[in-house]
């Protein structure tokens, strides 16, 4: 017998490239009808921060639980390091770490045997030297010996990435990990995920956050309706997608733009003293001195400038609306 | 075979029972010790003999009995149920465990705690009454065999029920009366020939007649026939088991 599922399980050479997960027309309808994720497609990378954005019920929780193997999945593959998550789930499963979105937890049981049982549900052999690590490590050493029902919301979410730690997954997914947590926790999380991350491990993540996935993601995709709608490089998207906009402080103020700047996506505000012009930052022709030439020519007068660019934020409304 | 996942699973159930020894242990051998002072001493000693058998003996075998068919399922129904009403049932279904481990650890800690239930109350019976046990190892084998089937059966109840009031449900109003009226506390050879027919039906009879035919060699079915109805049960339970895990009922979408 196997007593002990091994993590270092190679995947079939070749197959997989540097994606640790990959995901192929992959389908799920409920029973109710309900259309969750419409053929998906996906390659998620070795050892990279993937953060995964969607509107409420766009069907990124319904995706983490087909990889995981809480959900059947109507059509489609998901590899994971080459094996398939529901032939050999046996390999997967034992890989792949879960801290779902909900707080479910144990009520009765403490810290310390919660986690315990655990790392054996995955196929490991007792090792109270990396459980001691794991509870240290998120500051829940002091909580041992607690009950969870004891602990606060923050406390019970750090237990439940210790339990999906406790099998020492190469691969960790996050759904909404710090929803409802404070500040200092939530920076607290995003370090221990960094960390993660330097020790090899591959994160998905989702969040409602914005600058939780502007902070750490090296990827992000967004999921709106099931269906993917893009997957890119957080800095390459910034810079795609990223719209940037330069703002004059006039000297006085203007009732109305001049036909002559008809030409420049502008915009009065303040009362006509702040002058906003958004324009494309990916492009080499920002319009920028021909609009600064056109406004001496009008006699228009500024005292001071600023550009800024759009955030994630700006960016995900604008997909998930459809106008990007 | 994930043999710590079955580890895991086992210990964490009987940890439960551990830390609620009043509601697990006591309470049961407290309800069944009234059913001997009652039944037993104050009620049999005016009861003649049965089968050679006094009354207070007599329903030895068939207190226990009823005790571990209530319990098995009662422990296994909950062991299952609360996952799933809690919501870490998300841990067990994302782990490398295949089903039939799920049932080795789930099912056997509540078998295991049946039968050191039943040991209990055969301890306690004695204070009670005199008895011997005629044949030890049927009557192992049938305490273990009863306390494994009745923790599956406890196991499909704990995954159909989508509430506490259904976890309740059927070992109230189906097992009890069919563990009373399964000759429990009377030989079936005791009611009119027509209701004794109808008692056939009822799988509790065989289970409590083939436990008594351990006690004391007398039976009110022929023992193999007992046997079989129990094994014949259990491939139910399993085949049932088997079907919940492949379609994913009531734990998988």
């Amino acid at each position: 017998m196997n007593h002990a599922l091994d993590n270092r399980q190679a995947s079939p050479a070749g197959e997989m490239g540097d994606a640790v997960i990959r995901v192929s027309g992959l389908n799920k309808v409920y029973t109710s009808g309900l259309h969750a994720l419409k053929d998906v497609d996906l390659e998620i990378r070795q050892g990279e921060i993937f953060a995964l954005l969607g509107p409420n019920g766009a069907g990124k929780t319904t995706l983490i639980s087909v990889i995981c193997g809480i959900v059947n999945p109507s059509s489609g593959t998901v590899l994971a390091s080459g094996h398939d998550v529901v032939r050999d789930y046996r390999i997967t499963r034992s890989l792949i770490g879960l801290v779902p979105q909900e707080l479910s937890t144990d009520a009765f049981e403490s810290v310390w045997d919660t986690v315990t049982f655990s790392r054996g549900l995955f196929g490991k052999p007792r090792n109270p030297a990396y459980i001691e690590k794991i509870l240290k490590d998120l500051s829940l050493w002091e909580k041992k010996d607690s009950r969870i029902m004891t602990l606060s919301g923050g406390m019970k979410r750090r237990v439940m990435i210790a339990k999906a730690l406790s099998h020492e997954p190469r691969i960790l997914f996050l759904d909404e990990p710090t929803a409802g947590v404070d500040v200092e926790l939530r920076r607290d999380m995003w370090e221990m995920v960094r960390g993660l991350r330097a020790s090899g491990v591959t994160i998905i993540l989702t969040t409602h956050y914005i600058e939780e996935a502007e902070e750490m993601a090296d990827r992000i995709g967004v999921i709106r309706k099931g269906e993917l709608i893009l997957v890119e490089e957080k800095a390459a998207l910034m810079r795609k997608l990223g719209r940037k906009q330069m703002t004059l402080q006039l000297r006085s103020p203007l009732a109305a733009l001049p036909p002559a700047l008809a030409g420049f996506d502008l915009e009065l505000s303040e009362g006509g003293t702040k002058l906003v012009y958004t324009f494309d930052g990916q492009r080499d022709e920002t319009g920028i001195p021909e609009l600064l030439r056109l406004l001496g020519e009008q006699g228009i007068d500024w005292k001071d400038l600023q550009t800024a660019q759009s955030s994630l934020e700006d960016i995900f409304v604008n997909l998930v609306r459809g106008r990007a | 075979m994930n043999i710590y996942a079955i580890r895991a699973i086992y210990l964490f159930e009987m940890a439960r029972t551990w830390r609620t020894l009043m509601e697990s242990i006591a309470s049961p051998i407290l309800s069944t010790s009234l059913y001997f002072i009652v039944f037993g001493s104050a009620i049999g000693s005016r009861i003649a003999d049965v089968d050679g058998v006094s009354y207070g003996a007599f329903i030895v075998p068939g207190l226990i009995m009823l005790s571990i068919l209530t319990e098995s399922i009662s422990n296994a129904a909950f062991g299952i149920y609360m996952p799933k009403f809690s919501g870490t049932i998300y841990e067990l279904l994302s782990a490398p465990v295949s089903a039939l481990e799920a049932i080795i650890g789930y099912v056997g800690a509540a078998a295991t705690k049946s039968i050191i239930l039943g040991a209990i109350i055969l301890v306690t019976a004695r204070l009670f009454v005199d008895f011997s046990i005629e044949h030890p190892v049927w009557m192992v084998a049938f305490l273990i065999l009863t306390s494994i089937t009745f923790s599956l059966f406890g196991f499909i109840i704990g995954i159909w029920a989508d509430s506490f009031q259904k976890l309740q449900i059927i070992p109230m109003m189906i097992v009890t009366p069919l563990t009373f009226l399964g000759g429990s506390f009377y030989s079936i050879t005791m009611l009119p020939p027509f209701w004794q027919k109808v008692a056939l039906f009822n799988p509790v009879v065989y289970l409590v007649s083939g436990f008594r035919w351990s006690f004391f060699g007398a039976a009110d079915v022929n023992v193999a026939v007992s046997l079989g109805m129990t094994l014949l049960f259990m491939l139910a339970c399993l085949t049932g088991i088997w079907w919940i895990f492949r379609t994913g009922y009531r734990i998988k979408a």
